[in-house]
């Protein structure tokens, strides 16, 4: 087997475990605090997109896009729960999903009246748009490197807000107890209106991130939601070291399933049918795996210790 | 109020058609052909979601399992009608089965993710199969042959996709009746309770999860038939979500509700897209006022019950 394929198919792997944290993460906050199920998440991934796109249509600069997009995603986070999120939290599950996927279709023709029905391109600037030579010869795109780079760094932050800080203190004991930390005089109203606005952050980071390989869709966030839900169950509900773990290792086994299993298969049947079935299996892998997870281990990999 | 205008509904329904044809609008009865199967799907949905409290959020699986059923063999040139249904009741009973059978499992949310989960799994298996179309779906040339009716005419079609609605309904309606459905349903309300009066509910539970995917397995097939044409996109998560949304905009306490509802929800969809290119924003918003304000669904509001 070739080893630079593997390695490259490795590191793209890890790309797409580093988007899947940053949805995953808010996703898994959002449900292990507010026991909320938020089908809409990747609506603001598809909003940060688009508010990328258009700003950097508008500035020149991707990074200057970037850095105002960011807080208009929070705030449209932020506006979803004040005037939709917030009436549910007492309801039940099937409330959640049913008012969220309202808010999908609300966001995907909001976007569509607002940018039509094309999808947006964003330009890379030359800084980041060539290619790296990395130790032991692999050629890499550069943006594909800063992608991974960046999602890790976030992934610190925040780790660092939730376990170091104020704010991430009263997350903890929101999470844990939202009642006593409301007793104790925190204002569990407005700690759950910030969760809420973050997760969109690291949603709508998500889809600037991806924006400039793929480009800002109608919809592009509805096949990666659901996604993002099979981290949050299999890291377990609640769990951001479980979601950082499970996002890796789906993304890898995704892109490595989709890349290696035909090989694997031809070794135990003929290449007709692994041709045909490893697509199929592929495709399922990691469906395959959070049912596995779900049947074994229902409270995920890694549940948070509380609660 | 709600059972007599349940009545009213499918005394219009069987009138409806020739009504249309004679009108010189041929067109209407493709819609209400829509509409029964569709209410068909979403009354077998009823029977787990509303009675069993099981929040299923894959039955779209069924449909396209059920038209698959009648798609693949058609692709071998086999046209056996009763072949189809067989294969489309057994096909999906089967997975019903198995996947239920992890699926009861689990309790809450995670149900409602281990079943979209596995209806992904369908759902992908089928996009990866390049045999049967892939993403681009497969043409049925020819309709399910039956001895004595001939379905290429659009209204027998639409009379068998109605007798299979009726029963649907009639089936519903006498388990949740007895004694059999007695016990789903006392194990949605109390687990615990029904546990200790002495009931293995999760074989009830398994049996009803079923027999709901064999009979949407049913509507699938005549689904199929009737858009002679099937793609994995009538299976796609969101196809689940709209069957769930007709089910709780028309009521799930009520035999008629999920009628009521797909009828609403089609009327709807094609009131506001004939009225407007974003029929999906005033259609999400109205979608998240009634699961804000109204409770119940169009049965609830009919018996005068409020959120």
């Amino acid at each position: 087997m070739d080893t630079g394929l593997v390695a490259a198919q490795l590191l793209n792997g890890l790309q797409l475990g580093v988007l899947l944290f940053l949805l995953a993460s808010g996703l898994t906050l959002i449900f292990g605090i507010m026991d909320f199920v938020n089908l809409a998440h990747g609506s603001l991934y598809m909003v940060g997109a688009y508010f990328c796109a258009e700003l950097a249509d508008a500035t020149d600069s991707f990074l200057l896009a970037v850095a105002l997009a960011l807080p208009a995603t929070a705030l449209v986070g932020a506006a979803v729960e004040l005037l939709v999120v917030r009436r549910l939290y007492r309801r039940d599950h099937l409330d959640h999903v049913l008012a969220t996927f309202g808010l999908i279709l609300c966001f995907d023709a909001l976007v569509q009246m607002i940018w039509g029905p094309e999808g947006m391109a964003i330009r890379l600037p030359a800084w980041a748009d060539g290619r790296q030579i990395l130790p032991g010869g692999l050629v890499f795109p550069t943006y594909r490197l800063l992608i991974i780079g960046a999602g890790l760094a976030v992934a610190a932050g925040l780790y660092v807000l939730v376990t170091k800080t104020r704010l991430g203190m009263r997350i903890r004991a929101g999470a844990s107890n939202p009642a006593m930390a409301g007793a104790l005089g925190i204002d569990i109203g407005l700690v759950f209106t910030l969760v809420f606005a973050l997760g969109a952050v690291m949603a709508g980071l998500a889809g600037m991130m991806i924006a400039p390989i793929t480009e800002a869709s109608i919809g592009m966030g509805n096949e990666i939601v659901i996604t993002a839900f099979v981290v949050v169950i299999v890291g377990g509900i609640g769990s951001i070291r479980g979601a950082f773990v499970a996002a890796l290792l789906i993304g890898l086994i995704d892109t490595m399933g989709r890349s290696f299993l035909d090989m694997g298969l031809k070794l135990s049947m003929s290449a007709q049918a692994a041709e045909t079935s490893a697509p199929a299996l592929s495709a399922m892998l990691i469906y395959i795996l959070m049912a596995s997870v779900l049947a074994f281990r229902p409270q995920g990999l890694f549940p948070p210790k509380t609660r | 109020m709600s059972r007599s205008v349940g009545w009213l509904l499918l005394a219009a329904l069987a009138a409806g058609p020739p009504l249309a044809l004679a009108a010189g609008q041929p067109f209407y009865v493709d819609i209400l052909t829509r509409l029964v199967c569709l209410a068909a799907a979403a009354t077998s949905l009823n029977l787990i979601l509303g009675h069993g409290g099981m929040i299923s959020f894959g039955h779209a699986a069924y449909i396209g399992i059920g038209a698959y059923a009648v798609g693949i063999p058609a692709y071998y040139e086999i046209h056996d009608g009763w072949l189809h249904l067989l294969l489309a009741v057994a096909c999906s009973a089967l997975f019903a089965l198995a996947t239920g059978a992890v699926a009861l499992r689990t309790r809450g949310v995670y149900f409602i993710m281990i079943t979209m989960a596995f209806a992904q799994m369908v759902f992908f298996a089928v996009v990866s199969i390049e045999e049967y179309g892939g993403d681009d779906g497969l043409v049925i040339d020819i309709r399910s042959e039956f001895p004595l009716v001939d379905l290429e005419d659009g209204l027998t079609l639409y009379y068998v996709c109605f007798a299979v609605l009726l029963g649907t309904l009639y089936v519903v309606h006498r388990l949740v009746r007895s004694r059999f459905g007695m016990v789903v349903e006392g194990a949605r309300g109390n687990e615990r309770r029904m546990a200790s009066l002495g009931f293995a509910f999760y074989r009830h539970r398994l049996a009803a999860y079923t027999l709901a995917g064999a009979l949407c397995g049913l509507s699938g097939a005549m689904l199929g038939n009737f858009t002679n044409f099937i793609s994995p996109e009538m299976m796609d998560w969101t196809r689940s979500g709209e069957l769930i949304f007709m089910v709780v905009l028309g009521g799930t306490s009520a035999l008629f509700g999920p009628l009521m509802g797909a009828a609403a929800f089609l009327l709807l969809e094609e009131l506001l897209s004939g009225w407007t290119i974003y029929w999906q924003l005033p259609f999400g918003l109205l979608l998240i006022l009634v699961v804000l304000f109204a409770r119940g669904g169009l049965a609830g509001l009919l018996e005068g019950r409020r959120g």
